[in-house]
């Protein structure tokens, strides 16, 4: 059975309806981009996953042992955070924040492996550091190991590269890349056709009538084909 | 020096003093959170309202008006909070109304049922703090101690839960926190911290006790709890500096408090501007 699969769902809001019957799976070990304009309802539709948001019709169904808080979020950065007085390792941490029951307090093991997520993402040596005064590449770090302790085996990424220069966005490809050959699932929101043809697996291109394929599919026929031909034309 | 142990020998000074630094510590907990979040307005609208509620009381002549201040605040801290998600009518507008509305309420039931001789001298003391803060009695000081050990209390067994909250709200719904029961639970216990100032400081100036010390102490610090810590070391220093000041030139004790955190936050940007890693 699929980790993740989503049967004829409808997205959108009370008033407006984005679009209908979109269905999909998400295996174990996949990674999957979601793309589509401004606008289109990629956003509403990861809310609506990680049940944020009521789901209007249709149905998510999840793998046996899995949550929908399992999945690790790593949403779009807010203005309030751009400036929050906290350290990375206190903001990491608090990943673990819905994990802790009863308990009023971090455990000894999370706590621990808060430090492992870090070392993993290389920013074990900012552990002390004030999040404000942090690159917007470091910043994103810092909240992707925050998403690794609070889930580990599905991370979901809403335009993790958005605001960050080539280079570093490169880099953050290449990390969220190891992770997902770690065999971490990954679904991402992006508006990065290129990146898309380099490390998705499968492509969901939101519109009012989305389509969900494989990436060989989809830049061979439908939508894709044109970003296909205009990429070989730039080159 | 004389004069001051002098007056520190009386009881309703030593009282005084205690309930000062209770409220000034208890105030300056939630404020980073409350500034963080951009909820200070709430602070502020919750004054007025209190001071409505204190209307209201006295006209009903209830005798521990905290048993009427407490409810009306905790009840409309929480309509502020939904009001704030509410698109229809805009979240700062509706405080706008509801703190105005309270004021002008408040104002207009103790003009008409006030058999009090000297009306605007005791509007005037609710609203800027009057020397009631001398005049306490054992309750007052047993009330505040009660409510300030729960909101400490409250404040460090959810202290981790407070942060995820303060810093993303949307990261920590998805990972399973009760985001609407935290929101909910730091505007009750705004509301109880701005019943237990209003004492200290008057319903017009309880505000700054929340906000100054948290303003002040972010920038100059560089973790989350070292923030929260500098922040109530702060104001209890400024409460107590105040109240000391204000006992021995006789000055009208909440805005000499005020006036202190004030000054000090000018401290602290300057600290802040010229420390060399500057944020």
């Amino acid at each position: 059975m699929a980790l993740i699969s989503c049967n004829n769902l409808t997205i959108g809001f009370e008033d407006r309806i984005l679009y209908r019957d979109l269905s999909f799976e998400i295996n174990s070990g996949d990674y999957l981009f979601v793309i589509g304009e401004n606008g289109a309802g990629k956003t509403t539709l990861m809310k609506t996953l990680l049940g944020l948001k009521k789901l209007i019709a249709g149905e998510i169904k999840v793998e046996s042992g899995l949550k929908l808080t399992d999945i690790g979020y790593l949403p779009q950065q807010t203005v309030v955070q751009r400036d929050f007085p906290a350290s990375v390792y206190e903001i990491v941490i608090s990943g673990f924040a819905g994990n802790l029951g009863f308990k009023p307090f971090y455990s000894k093991a999370q706590k621990k492996s808060a430090i492992e997520n870090m070392e993993k993402l290389g920013i074990a040596d900012l552990k002390n550091k004030c999040y404000r005064e942090l690159s917007g590449g470091q910043q994103q770090r810092v909240l992707l190991a925050r998403t690794l302790c609070a889930a580990s085996k599905v991370l979901l990424l809403d335009e993790p590269v958005a605001g960050l220069d080539p280079y570093v966005t490169e880099e953050f490809y290449e990390l969220i890349n190891k992770l997902n050959r770690e065999g971490i699932t990954i679904i991402m929101i992006s508006h990065d056709i290129p990146a898309a043809k380099k490390y998705a697996t499968h492509i969901l291109h939101i519109t009012d009538e989305p389509s969900f394929n494989t990436k060989q599919q989809y830049f061979s026929e439908g939508h894709g084909a044109d970003f296909a031909i205009l990429k070989d034309n730039a080159n | 020096m004389q004069t001051l142990l002098e007056y520190l020998s009386y009881p309703f000074v030593r009282n005084a003093l205690i309930v000062a630094v209770l409220i000034a510590f208890c105030s300056s907990l939630l404020g980073v959170t409350l500034v963080l979040k951009r909820m200070s307005y709430i602070g502020d609208g919750l004054s007025h309202v209190a001071f409505g509620a204190l209307a209201i009381a006295s006209v009903l002549k209830v005798t521990n008006n905290m048993l009427i201040i407490l409810p009306i605040t905790v009840v409309c801290a929480i309509v502020l909070l939904s009001a704030g998600k509410n698109r229809k009518i805009k979240g700062d507008a509706a405080i706008a109304m509801l703190s105005v509305g309270a004021l002008a309420f408040g104002y207009l039931l103790l003009n008409i049922f006030s058999a009090s001789s000297n009306l605007a001298g005791d509007v005037c003391s609710t609203l800027f703090g009057s020397q009631s803060i001398l005049t306490l009695k054992q309750s007052d000081v047993n009330i505040c101690l009660v409510l300030s050990v729960v909101v400490v209390v409250i404040f460090v067994v959810f202290y981790n839960r407070i942060f995820a909250v303060t810093f993303d709200e949307t990261f920590a719904k998805a990972s399973g926190v009760k985001v609407n029961f935290y929101n909910i639970l730091i505007a009750v216990v705004i509301a109880v911290i701005i019943v237990l100032a209003m004492n200290l400081v008057g319903s017009l100036l309880i505000s700054a006790l929340v906000i100054f010390p948290a303003m002040a102490s972010m920038r100059v610090f560089k973790s989350f709890k070292a923030v929260t810590v500098a922040s109530c070391i702060f104001s209890v220093f400024c409460a107590l500096a105040g109240i000391i000041i204000a006992i021995l030139a006789g000055t009208p004790v909440g805005s000499t408090i005020v006036a202190c955190d004030a000054v000090l936050f000018l401290i602290f940007c300057v600290i802040g501007a010229i420390s060399p890693s500057k944020a």
